[in-house]
């Protein structure tokens, strides 16, 4: 090896160490880990390979709960945020004054502390003996009776979940969206204009699809996002989401870690390894969708 | 644009523009609400917030007794500490490493270079999730539990921001590398000297971000201590809310996620462009 | 359709917005656009040519004055009721959408008994295409053609609708020079076949002149002159549109009327009559035609260097009053240059030179031949 060679290894040498450590190696051992049977954590034996702990995971009323509850979770959030935030995007791009203030009042949930935040919606939308909270209060000028959102019916737990959800991901989606539609030249607004485009058929026939590269990068990344929720739940319904029947998968993998029923790393990566190949093949299908879809038109992602 | 003086059209277009104001009002008071609620109940006394069977929208006697309760029940404010330890370290240490590793990408020639990189950005398609186990085992077995080093060393590492600045660094001419060389800078003087002042905004955008992500990180933290001298606020305001004071006392609980929550508030305020301009060009959250 | 422009003013809010003051974009513009003509509206960058381009069509509201398409006040009418077509620097066509796509989109628009067939949209479509020659191109997007193939069909789909003006704002700005040529041609075709009131705006001089039925030259938003071509080219009204017509471009020089002759400065002896100019201080401007080799002419110049262009020949020189380093002048490659002592004398021919009051640059007319002396 030459000496400039020599030197740029060097360079590298601090990063590649770091991610060989805990990037590389761990994603290989976790699959080894996924296939070892009966691993005892504590004298690191196993007595079989095989396919047991998937189908352990698989068999687990736990898991099955937390992949419904992920399911139901992705399913609302990624299309109403993704339209939601399309809407206030095309609304700030339709204003001048103030539009910068209203960008940064969006954008604060990003900074956040999810975990602390989330107290905020617990304290909001919680039912307790002193009080039916504040949300409760507002049902209640609409003539709704007291829902406890937080350890009542599981449909108001899961509605509370994915009204926090979409709180935090949405100030990503409209900075990402309020940048594509300010990326969109004025001059095409100003052809349809002058052919007398009707609002609506200018929004679908040209926003859109100068746009749809931004929108399948913000489903894609919004799909992957919402497949990992896990911080969102525990700062609603504590750490022991099993008990609140609001377990994600993430979730079940960390319990299955390192938690009350913890130290089952085997099964951890097994529910791992299942949520990663349910993200990449659901990744995939968009990809696919999006291309056939939107594929000819626009600018792609770089 | 402008708008038309046709009297039908303004009128139709004033209208527009109250509906889309208000509906944009809407959204920003949706989202500016849990915080008004978060810094209001944490002034409210203890007895007064949990007289109130129906929640006050504001308080007539606001007071700090629930911020020393925060810090006096639980050591918040080595929670506190803690994080902005973590946090800046761990920052610290991932632009000096992402650093050298984008020049060696960026500017330097060796064999392979092409197809490491490669891999390099394979690796951003690993999630977290799946790394997580190993890693818990790993710094179980080096003994590094409720430590520093255990928090820090897995955290470093982000392919991501290596990207970023390899790209940036690349928009440098070759020429000032080659006027570097012939004056006989060495290689380290030009990254220090040339390279780095050059694209101090992507360093500033990423040691930004990296801060935010270090500031709210939960799960690893989680996983890898459980001795409270060594909790991150994210583990500390949890451990509140679970074991804590947080069971019962409310306005205490928020005074906690107040204090939690300003340093970053008060971090985006300043940099703002910074921070929105980054956050667009690849998402932590989303 | 004729063309009326009455008194049109546009103001903006001015950019610092500290000054809380307005910038006027269009001063007062007054012209007519006669039926079935080609104008050019000409200008250097920031003239407010392009703003009166978009208040023809409606895009921007005027702050003040009224248009009026023949008889028609059409001032405040939303662009899409006035029947105009236009085609933009960059051409906008819908990167997402076809050729013929992008043709339709227009027709598509078209609401109660204006509402057209799908059938008839695509033969409408496909006639437009034929008439700018790209009908082979109809299923090909936007990004799959040359500059000039987008150029073609920018303009069907402005002509798709059969409007009464069609409006061109830097229609060769985004072309390589070659293509320029063959465009502006293509454009002037195009024009004549379908004899459609033209508007387009430009830059170019040369672009504006060769085309054009009549030009409006602007400058900073104030109409400086209009006419044909030639005529304005001939007969600049101020030192701005002398200095902005032609290449390579007219010679200024510092002079001084005496006595009804024009001396150059810093030389002594007279160089044109000049009858009826009143004395004083002048600019004078020569166009590089205007010089005729003579040895015993009155204007002596410092000889640079000769260009030789084929059919003309380029003289590169020198003279104390002129206001840029050199002088071109232009004569036939035939009349030989003596540059033996580096210097070279010119006669100048009258209708050629131009006087302008040193002060308002504006043109001192000669005396018409008889009136006076």
């Amino acid at each position: 090896m030459d000496r400039s060679s020599r030197k740029a290894w060097l360079y590298l040498l601090p990063a590649a160490a770091l991610l060989a450590v805990f990037l590389v190696y761990p994603v290989i051992d976790v699959l080894i880990y996924s296939f070892e049977e009966g691993f005892n954590f504590a004298s690191q034996t196993y007595w079989g390979v095989g396919l047991y702990n998937y189908s352990y995971v698989l068999h687990d009323p736990y898991f099955l709960q937390a992949v419904e509850n992920t399911f139901v979770l992705v399913i609302i959030t990624v299309p109403v945020s993704t339209t939601l935030a399309l809407a206030i995007s095309a609304a700030l791009a339709s204003i001048k004054p103030l539009r910068s203030l209203y960008q940064t009042i969006y954008f604060l949930p990003y900074v956040t502390n999810t975990l602390a935040v989330g107290l905020v919606f617990m304290v909001l939308f919680q039912k307790t003996e002193y009080t039916d909270g504040l949300v409760n209060l507002m049902l209640e000028w609409f003539g709704a009776g007291p829902i406890d959102f937080i350890n009542g019916p599981h449909w108001a737990k899961m509605f509370v979940l994915c009204f926090y959800t979409i709180w935090v991901v949405m100030p990503f989606k409209i900075l990402v969206l309020t940048g594509a539609l300010a990326s969109v030249n004025p001059d095409y607004y100003k052809a349809a204009r002058v052919d007398g485009t009707s609002r609506a058929r200018i929004f679908f026939r040209i926003t859109l699809p100068m746009i749809s590269p931004m929108l399948v990068y913000l489903v894609i990344t919004g799909f992957i996002g919402a497949f990992k929720a896990y911080s969102d739940a525990v700062s609603l319904f504590g750490t022991d989401l099993n008990a609140a029947g609001m377990n994600t998968i993430v979730g079940y993998v960390y319990d299955m870690l390192y938690g009350d029923s913890g130290g089952y790393p085997s099964y951890a990566s097994a529910a791992a390894i299942i949520l990663f190949v349910i993200v990449l093949t659901i990744t995939c299908i968009n990809l696919l969708i999006s291309r056939r879809v939107s594929g000819e038109g626009g600018v792609h992602i770089q | 644009m402008s708008k038309l003086p046709a009297n039908s059209k303004t009128r139709r277009g004033g209208l527009r523009g109250a509906v889309t104001y208000l509906a944009l009002s809407i959204w920003a008071v949706v989202v500016l609400f849990p915080f008004y609620w978060m810094v209001l109940t944490s002034l409210k006394s203890y007895a007064a917030y949990n007289s109130e069977h129906i929640p006050a929208f504001f308080t007539l006697s606001p007071t700090l007794e629930n911020y020393v309760q925060a810090f006096t029940a639980v050591p918040l404010g080595g929670y506190l500490l803690n994080t902005l330890i973590f946090a800046v370290i761990t920052t610290a240490v991932m632009v000096v490493v992402s650093t050298l590793a984008a020049y060696a990408f960026a500017r330097l020639r060796f064999p392979g270079r092409d197809l490491v990189f490669g891999f390099f950005l394979s690796m951003m398609m690993i999630p977290s999730e799946l790394v997580v186990i190993t890693n818990f085992v790993t710094i179980t077995n080096l003994d590094l539990r409720n430590s520093f080093p255990g928090l820090i060393l897995p955290s470093i590492t982000s392919v991501f921001y290596i990207y970023l600045l390899k790209e940036n660094f690349e928009q440098v001419p070759d020429e000032l590398y080659r006027a570097a060389k012939v004056d006989g800078t060495s290689d380290l003087k030009y990254l220090w000297k040339v390279m780095v002042p050059i694209c101090r905004p992507t360093i500033v955008t990423i040691t930004i971000l990296k801060l935010i992500e270090c500031w709210n990180s939960y799960v690893w933290p989680r996983l890898i201590t459980d001795d409270r001298a060594y909790y991150l606020v994210s583990n500390g305001i949890q451990q509140i809310r679970e074991e804590g004071f947080g069971r019962e006392n409310i306005p205490a609980m928020m005074a906690a996620v107040v204090v939690i929550s300003v340093p970053l508030v008060l971090l985006f305020l300043a940099f703002r462009n910074k921070i929105m301009e980054g956050a667009s060009r690849g998402g932590l959250k989303g | 359709m004729n063309i009326k422009l009455e008194g049109l003013t546009k103001r903006f809010p001015a950019r610092d917005k500290r000054s809380g003051g307005e910038v006027t974009a269009v001063d007062s513009l007054t012209f007519e656009v006669p039926d079935g003509t080609l104008v050019g509206l000409l200008g250097p960058s920031g003239c407010g040519k392009s703003t009166t381009l978009n208040m023809i069509c409606g895009l921007e509201a005027p702050s003040e004055g009224r248009i009026f398409f023949g008889e028609e006040d059409v001032t405040a009418a939303p662009p899409e009721l006035r029947g105009v077509g236009m085609v933009f620097q960059n051409y906008a066509l819908y990167p997402h959408l076809t050729v013929l796509q992008n043709i339709t989109f227009p027709l598509e628009n078209l609401k109660g008994d204006k509402k057209l067939s799908k059938a008839e949209m695509r033969r409408r479509a496909v006639e437009t295409a034929r008439l700018v020659q790209i009908e082979n191109l109809l299923d090909r997007k936007p990004r799959e053609l040359s500059g000039g193939q987008q150029q073609r069909v920018a303009i069907a789909r402005a002509l798709v609708k059969t409007p009464r003006v069609l409006l061109l704002d830097e229609p060769l700005s985004n072309l390589d020079a070659r293509l320029r040529l063959q465009t502006r041609e293509e454009i002037c075709k195009i024009q004549r076949a379908t004899g459609i009131t033209t508007v387009f705006v430009t830059h170019d001089q040369e672009e504006a002149m060769s085309i054009s039925d009549r030009i409006v030259v602007m400058k900073d938003g104030v109409l400086m002159q209009q006419g044909e071509p030639q005529q304005v080219y001939d007969d600049p009204a101020s030192l701005f549109v002398a200095k902005f017509l032609g290449t390579p471009p007219i010679n200024v020089f510092a002079g001084q009327v005496k006595a009804g002759r024009l001396y150059l400065e810093g030389s002594g002896a007279p160089v044109l009559d000049t009858p009826g100019v009143p004395e004083g201080p002048v600019w004078a401007g020569i166009r590089p035609e205007g010089f005729v080799p003579d040895t015993a002419g009155p204007v002596c110049c410092g000889l640079n260097r000769v260009e030789v262009l084929g059919r003309d020949v380029s003289i590169v020189c020198t003279h104390p009053a002129c206001q840029a380093d050199t002088i071109r002048a232009i004569i036939p490659s035939r009349s030989l240059v003596n540059g033996a002592d580096n210097t070279v004398h010119f006669a100048l021919k009258p209708d050629k030179v131009f006087l302008f009051d040193r002060e308002t640059e504006t043109r001192l007319p000669f005396a018409p031949p008889g009136a006076e002396s």
